[in-house]
């Protein structure tokens, strides 16, 4: 264990002093980007949405699928919780559980398809991610939702805090500290890391595979219900496009934070972090002098840097494995 | 539940299985499965590729469910719908190929799915792996409970299968060909556990093609074969001939049917073949009718003289003439138009494309031939084309749409021989063509070999197998360290004049 903890602990280590080095670096050229009211918020909450479904697409990763419909669940959760709250009186606790149950079911779907049709899930969730959207756009057509329908103390929640920290932040590391509980103490957690080592001896282990694999979409479904409902709590407007393109960061987010893209490692902290660097980046690289059409580039040199270090990780490891069993002999 | 300490055998035996079938579509896979496993004992489970072995342990291990006979735990029947349910009744399974999960650490692929527990029903880390640490020294081996499972040795990995075996306290243990890749000390160590078990009064059943393992470990065996039980014996009530005469169904002296044919006129003709610090001044020839032996040690050069003369690889001096024209070298495709056939050694890398149909492998090397105006192959050409050969060989597929890949390695082979033959070559050159394959399925090729020999083809046979060499040439070339050494001819052909002229063994 030690030596599988050390390394992933270097894993999301790097990752975390990446992104103290943007913050740093940034608050050295603009000091308002952390001091200051609106610096400190927007550093906490702007990556939280995608934070969120990071959680929930780590979760997916590891059992070796991915999840693709996640901004269409999103944008599906969003509006309906926008529409309830224009047309009903229902209170904004029952809306926001109605919207998490709501992707949950999305995500059911997912699973279902996935574990009953035996396509990949890669195929699956790319045919979810515009059917979702598609029903989407037929429903809300041109129509929006705007802060004028969204109660008052529903839109607090967007921005209240407690003791300096937005509420939306706590939030998320509360959904980010269960996740990574479960994960790392609980027999189904480490199922789901056995699942995605190897999905042939899982099912000759004995392990429910099928049943598993159906919870982590549906999880990864009720998370972006989740976000869709903070969406409407942060933005206060919701079109038919509302949360398009953060599947992509989502699965971006995972794979900065040393998620193994076919599964079986990684963690919902590793891919928090990612989350955190990759937006955080976003917001920073203007601040830094960077012309625009670069901070696409630089997003995806970082996706593709942390992929080529799990590499030399992997490899350095196999390396020193062997090592080990020439000196053994 | 009697103590551990009690080796003695009780009357219940530990597992039954009585005139249990099982059929995939049209496919019976398990005609009549019979096997009984006692307390405190190692049953051996011996058969040809094919007999039935795997699908009768897939069907103990859960993975399979019967389509009728008893199967009966302790006495008393049972119904396994997974391998989660045969798993909780005491059954662990230990497959050729141990399947372990590759990015977790070996103690939690002992304890998966079942790890010790703390409150909130948190994982027990401390005593999970201090339970890993104390079955790893009663088995005597030294393996870090804390490394990850990748990279780990077969026969370490196949230690944890056990360790994962003896945790569940399972009561039945199947070994399928545990010692296939393992080296000679790994054998040792893991027949000790093995034993060590069995004195435990569990029940272990052991599935080996190496007839000398069984007759050292096992108490009895039992014999499978086309699907069906043909006899169970005590070890010391039976010998090889025996095992291997109900493996097959007739009589070992069966197993080389050499025909005699007429030797005719030279139709290989090599001389002076050179390739630098690979082989030297290597001159043969093969004869119409002949099959011709390449014997030798591993690392001889035998296989890259065939791959040199078919032109695979270039050489550096020499010639090779074919019913009297030159054969250019390093180009195979003139070496098959010229009537050469290479038959290569391993025949899943380079003989098949596994992923591809039975039809699809055979007229692969004729598709040129085969095709409309040298361009389109219709399924239908493709298909007559490979029935043909199919049925000559005998290669056991209802379908010829099925993928190569799921055969047992001695019809692989047959396909890669029909695939060849479809070139209609005048010589074939077969690197260890019986190698990996059962015994029944290897006198097929044997046969084949020599009916084909029989109707004027050139064989040149490179084996590393005596029996097989003595059995079917009718000359043995012998190489040693890139040269021939020996060329001996049938009748003086013994096991030590080949093997003290591949060798160097003084006469």
């Amino acid at each position: 264990m030690n030596s599988l903890k050390r390394l992933t602990r270097a894993r999301e280590t790097g990752i975390l002093l990446a992104f103290l080095l943007v913050v740093i670096a940034t608050t050295v050229k603009n000091p308002s980007f952390v001091f200051s009211q609106d610096g400190f918020r927007d550093l906490l909450v702007t990556p939280m949405l995608v934070l969120l479904i990071a959680v929930g697409e780590a979760m997916v990763i590891i059992t070796r699928n991915v999840d693709l419909s996640v901004g269409s669940v999103i944008g599906l959760t969003a509006y309906t919780a926008g529409t309830l709250f224009k047309y009903t009186d229902i209170p904004w606790l029952l809306v926001a559980l109605i919207a998490i149950a709501g992707g949950a079911a999305l995500g059911a779907v997912n699973g279902l398809l996935i574990s009953i049709a035996k396509v990949p899930s890669l195929v699956i969730t790319l045919g979810t991610l515009y059917a979702f959207r598609g029903i989407n756009v037929l429903w809300t057509g041109s129509n929006r939702i705007n802060s004028t329908d969204i109660p008052n103390d529903f839109q607090m929640i967007g921005t209240a805090q407690l003791l300096y920290i937005p509420v939306i932040t706590i939030i998320a590391a509360v959904v980010l500290i269960a996740a990574a509980w479960y994960l790392r103490n609980t027999r189904g957690g480490r199922e789901f890391y056995a699942i995605g080592s190897d999905p042939d001896a899982a099912n000759l282990y004995g392990l429910k595979v099928g049943r598993r694999v159906l919870l982590a979409f549906i999880v990864s479904g009720a998370l972006a219900g989740l976000a869709g409902v903070l969406y409407v709590a942060r933005y206060g407007t919701v079109d038919s496009q509302a949360g398009s393109g953060f599947e992509l960061q989502a699965v971006g987010a995972a794979v900065i934070g040393g998620v193994a893209i076919f599964g079986g490692i990684g963690s919902v902290w590793g891919a928090a972090i990612g989350a955190m660097l990759l937006l955080t980046i976003n917001r920073a690289l203007p601040v830094l002098g960077i012309q625009d059409f670069w901070q696409q580039a630089v997003v995806g040199a970082l996706i593709i840097a942390a992929i080529v270090l799990d590499r030399i990780l992997a490899l350095r490891q196999a390396r020193r494995l062997t090592v080990m069993e020439d000196s053994q002999a | 539940m009697a103590s551990p300490a009690t080796p003695a055998p009780r009357a219940t035996p530990a597992l039954e299985l009585r005139t249990i079938s099982k059929s995939f579509g049209a496919v019976v896979a398990l005609r009549s499965g019979t096997l009984t496993l006692e307390h405190g004992k190692i049953m051996a489970l011996v058969g040809e590729n094919g007999a039935g072995k795997s699908t009768l342990v897939k069907i103990i291990a859960g993975l399979y469910q019967p389509d009728s006979g008893e199967f009966l735990l302790e006495g008393r029947p049972v119904e396994f719908r997974s391998t989660a349910e045969a798993k909780a009744a005491g059954i662990a399974v230990i497959y050729q190929e141990p399947t372990l999960f590759p990015d977790l650490t070996v103690t939690e692929n002992i304890f998966m799915g079942r790890q010790p527990l703390r409150s909130f029903g948190r994982i027990d880390r401390k005593s999970m792996h201090a339970e890993a640490i104390a079955l790893f020294q009663r088995l005597g081996v030294r393996i870090n409970p804390d490394r990850q499972a990748r990279g780990l040795s077969i026969a370490d990995q196949q230690i944890i299968e056990i360790a994962k075996a003896i945790s569940l306290d399972a009561r039945v243990l199947i070994m399928d060909e545990p010692t296939a890749a393992l080296s000679g000390v790994e054998v040792d160590r893991l027949f000790a556990v093995a034993r060590s078990l069995r004195d435990e009064g569990r029940a272990l059943l052991f599935i080996s093609h190496r007839f000398d393992e069984v007759f050292a470990l096992c108490d009895s065996v039992t014999v499978m074969r086309d699907g069906a039980y043909i006899s169970t014996a005590k070890i010391a009530d039976t010998d090889v001939d025996e095992i291997v005469r109900q493996m097959v169904g007739r009589d070992v002296a069966d197993l080389f049917p050499k025909q005699q044919t007429t030797i005719g006129d030279v139709l290989l003709d090599v001389k002076g073949l050179t390739s630098a610090g690979i082989f030297d001044d290597i001159s043969f020839q093969v004869r119409s009718g002949e099959i011709v032996g390449l014997a030798g040690l591993v690392g001889a050069g035998r296989s890259e003289v065939a791959r040199a003369v078919f032109g695979v690889d270039g050489y550096d001096g020499g010639t090779v003439v074919l019913a009297g024209s030159r054969v250019p070298g390093h180009d195979p495709a003139a070496a098959m138009r010229a009537g050469l056939a290479l038959v290569p050694e391993d025949r899943r890398r380079e003989g098949l494309v596994i992923g591809a149909s039975v039809a699809e492998n055979l007229t692969i090397a004729i598709r040129q031939r085969l095709s409309a105006a040298g361009l389109f192959i219709t399924g239908r050409r493709e298909n007559e084309a490979s029935r043909v050969w199919a049925s000559r060989l005998e290669v056991k597929s209802s379908a010829l749409d099925a993928e190569v890949g799921t055969f047992s390695g001695g019809n692989q082979q047959k396909v890669v021989l029909a695939k060849w033959l479809a070139t209609e070559p005048r010589v074939l050159i077969v690197d260890e063509p019986t190698r990996g394959i059962d015994v029944g399925t290897k006198a097929e090729v044997h046969r084949l070999l020599s009916q084909l020999a029989g109707e004027g083809l050139g064989i040149l046979m490179i084996s590393s197998e005596l029996p097989e060499v003595l059995g079917m040439a009718d000359r043995v070339l012998v190489m040693r360290e890139g040269r021939i050494t020996a060329t001996i001819e049938r009748a003086d052909a013994t096991a030590e004049s080949v093997m003290r002229a591949a060798t160097g063994a003084a006469a």
